[in-house]
């Protein structure tokens, strides 16, 4: 029997979309009990299938970003990226992709053949091939110049055996780098708040990272994650939740750079609630922390890795920010959606 | 970050704590309102309540723009892009003010034009690009946000924008906190007073809350070291029995105000007779509206609304959390029914709403060990 139908919002909005509270209630409310099975219903980055004695990982992401060129980054490399580290943070090696267009008339042939570029060199870069795809095309109006989905097929690293099942209190938090990069950029590249700052998106693979960490201390790796929609507060609180668990982060630790958390000051905006495209959380056994960090950190990219935090008992089920000066708040999922369409 | 890390300094943190602890008497109950909700948010944000004694308790005020907005003028504003197809322009603490028949994002799903915008000079941009539309700035908040619409006024009437029009609902903090003070429960011993809107209208309009009530207020800045500075200020004046204004943010606020802008008030905005407040009922004279030598801006003059009075669903207790008389947690939707994604009450919606706050930094922290 399906479990039953729990989503009662009236339409879809935006907020829908932004990969908070309200994305996580139409994905378990309605999108699972309908669609779900054995192998959906644990909801990870990637769902693994036994193929002839090969463990296989499998994912698929769309991507609507506007605008579609930003610093640092375009709509081409988001999409080879965001399904390569969705692979990447479910323990499995990238392997190949399936892109799949939807082109808006109008768009012009050589906007389209940068994408197709970006797409390229993401893809060589991360080290999958594109094996296939599919190409549609809407009335000029109906997309916005292009959408981009990719499907992505990764082998599974049997050294890695991640699920929230694992994780348990006194288990340290690594995040790999500085947060919010991805997000305030694409809000400064829209160019509607006249606001500036040397700012790139993060976007990257995270695959070398986690195949680093991977070798030194695979089986220490309890839970990983890439926080992108609702950033690292939305990641950890899906984590808290489905362990019942409480995380502590230490807030001065967490890094965030002076362009993002000026413009988040500016705009009142949380850095935990911002997208990122190139970092990824990960809970790592106690004993193998240190280790960890020296791994990631060894790798270009990753000298930013740092501990933010650990799993406790209680509070469970939420995330708390301790302050370095004795308090400490509650780190709630992202609610509604301050960033439209950032991905 | 200059202006920000000094201020959020842990030893001087620590420091200021220890010295409120010190001079809070431990027989006594102190009970500070924090007008602002500016302050509200900074205060749950930043833990203040875990790092001061148990006896002082911060009573939040109704300085929270969206939150005083009757539910009745969210429904006049949404009926302007429903019904006479305008493109509304609000500040983004107003996408998700419910209304009766839902909230501006929700009427925007479903196919309004409805924008948000970071400033009015933004609407009237929008209406300068869309010269065959109709824009109307849903304008709201206390002084701190008027004279950005009053040089917007300006600026349209300047530059001949036709299509470009306000619909009005700034108010004054003056009237809100007097109607506080005469208010029958009202039980607070002093004030912590608002930092931005001091930024315009200055300290001296403070002084009858200390010449005719006796409370003291200073004015305070945002960060946690300028709220517990400005609590240790207010010890000091209860522990010499006096009264008296003091301004802590004097690095932003001037003693006098910002007299451009006041001008920029003055010339575009009358006081209303009276006006609604969610939570405080009628006040008088405690709302601007366009003068007639802007009439031609005013959407309230240009477009029919249905101007209908809605009351608040009768369980939501907006109106006593705002007087600081309940504390968000113990109205009886708090938490429940009433939550940031599906608000009843807008306390619970903007980001400085006493309930959002709450509900966001500390709920479920009660459940919390040491950290």
């Amino acid at each position: 029997m399906q479990p039953p139908i729990r989503f009662h919002d009236a339409q879809i909005e935006m907020a829908h979309g932004a990969g908070g509270k309200a994305t996580r209630r139409l994905i378990e409310g309605l999108i699972a009990p309908v669609l779900g099975g054995p192998l959906l219903d644990s909801l990870g980055d990637a769902a693994f299938l036994e193929l002839g004695g090969a463990r296989l990982a499998v994912t698929a992401d769309s991507f609507v970003v506007r605008p579609l060129r930003f610093p640092g980054g375009s709509i081409g490399d988001l999409a080879v990226n965001g399904t390569v580290n969705d692979l990447a943070v479910a323990g499995a090696k990238p392997v190949a992709l399936l892109v799949t267009l939807i082109l808006e008339a109008g768009l012009s042939t050589e906007a389209l053949e940068i994408e197709l570029r970006a797409v390229a060199a993401a893809a060589r870069q991360a080290g999958v091939s594109v094996v296939g795809g599919d190409t549609k095309v809407v009335e000029h109006g109906e997309a916005d110049g292009m959408y981009i989905t990719t499907a992505g097929i990764g082998i599974a690293d049997i050294r890695v055996q991640c699920a929230a099942a694992s994780v348990r209190p006194g288990d340290r938090i690594m995040l790999s780098g500085p947060i919010g990069d991805h997000g305030i950029t694409i809000l400064l590249a829209r160019g509607e708040l006249d606001l500036e700052a040397d700012l790139c998106s993060d976007t990257r693979s995270v695959y070398p990272m986690i195949e680093r960490l991977v070798e030194r201390v695979g089986g220490g790796i309890r839970w990983m994650r890439d926080p992108t929609r609702g950033g690292v507060a939305s990641a950890l609180n899906e984590l808290a939740a489905d362990t019942r668990l409480g995380i502590v982060l230490w807030e001065d630790r967490i890094p965030v750079r002076d362009e993002v958390r000026g413009a988040c000051e500016l705009l009142g905006l949380e850095p935990l609630h911002i997208a990122n495209e190139g970092q990824f959380l990960a809970v790592l056994a106690p004993e193998h922390a240190d280790a960890a960090i020296d791994a990631v950190r060894s790798v270009r990219g990753g000298e930013g890795a740092v501990i933010i935090g650990e799993v406790r008992e209680q509070p469970a089920r939420t995330v708390l920010a301790a302050s370095a000066y004795g308090g400490s708040r509650v780190v709630d999922m992202l609610v509604g959606d301050p960033l439209p369409r950032i991905c | 970050m200059k202006f920000v890390d000094e201020f959020r300094d842990p030893k001087l943190i620590r420091q200021a704590a220890q010295e409120i602890r010190r001079l809070a008497n431990p027989d006594r109950h102190y009970r500070l309102m924090e007008v602002c909700g500016g302050h509200t948010h900074a205060i749950y944000r930043f833990a203040l309540q875990d790092v001061l004694p148990p006896n002082i308790e911060l009573v939040h005020g109704p300085g929270c723009p969206v939150c005083v907005l009757p539910m009745g003028r969210v429904d006049d504003g949404l009926s302007l892009a429903r019904d006479h197809g305008v493109i509304l322009a609000a500040f983004g603490d107003m996408m998700r003010v419910p209304g009766r028949t839902g909230s501006p994002l929700e009427h925007k799903a479903r196919g309004a034009d409805i924008r948000m915008v970071y400033s009015p000079l933004d609407a009237l941009k929008l209406a300068r690009e869309n010269p065959d539309r109709e824009v109307v700035f849903f304008a709201i908040g206390f002084e701190t946000t008027a004279p950005s619409t009053a040089l917007t006024l300006r600026a349209a009437r300047q530059l001949g924008v036709r299509n470009f029009s306000v619909f009005c609902n700034h108010v004054t903090i003056i009237p809100a906190i007097r109607a506080i003070l005469d208010s029958p429960d009202m039980r607070v011993e002093a004030f912590i007073g608002p930092g931005h809107v001091s930024t315009v209208i200055g300290c001296r309009a403070y002084e009858f809350i200390c010449r005719d009530y006796g409370k003291p207020l200073v004015t305070s800045g945002f960060e946690p070291l300028d709220v517990l500075q400005s609590i240790v200020m207010i010890l000091r004046q209860l522990e010499e029995g006096c009264a008296r204004v003091e301004n802590q943010y004097a690095r932003v606020v001037p003693w006098e105000g910002n007299l451009p802008a006041l001008r920029a008030m003055a010339e575009v905005f009358e006081l209303r007779p009276f006006f609604e407040w969610r939570g405080l009922g009628f006040i008088s004279q405690s709302a601007l509206r366009i003068r007639d030598d802007y009439a031609d801006w005013d959407a309230e003059r240009r477009f029919s609304m249905p101007g209908v009075r809605v009351t608040d669903p009768k369980a939501a207790q907006c109106g006593e959390v705002l007087k600081g008389v309940l504390k968000p947690h113990q109205c009886k939707l708090f938490g429940r029914e009433c939550t940031p994604e599906h608000p009843i009450g807008a306390l619970m919606v903007s980001s400085e709403g006493a309930c959002a706050a709450y509900y966001n930094y500390a709920m479920r922290k009660s459940d919390a060990v040491a950290v």
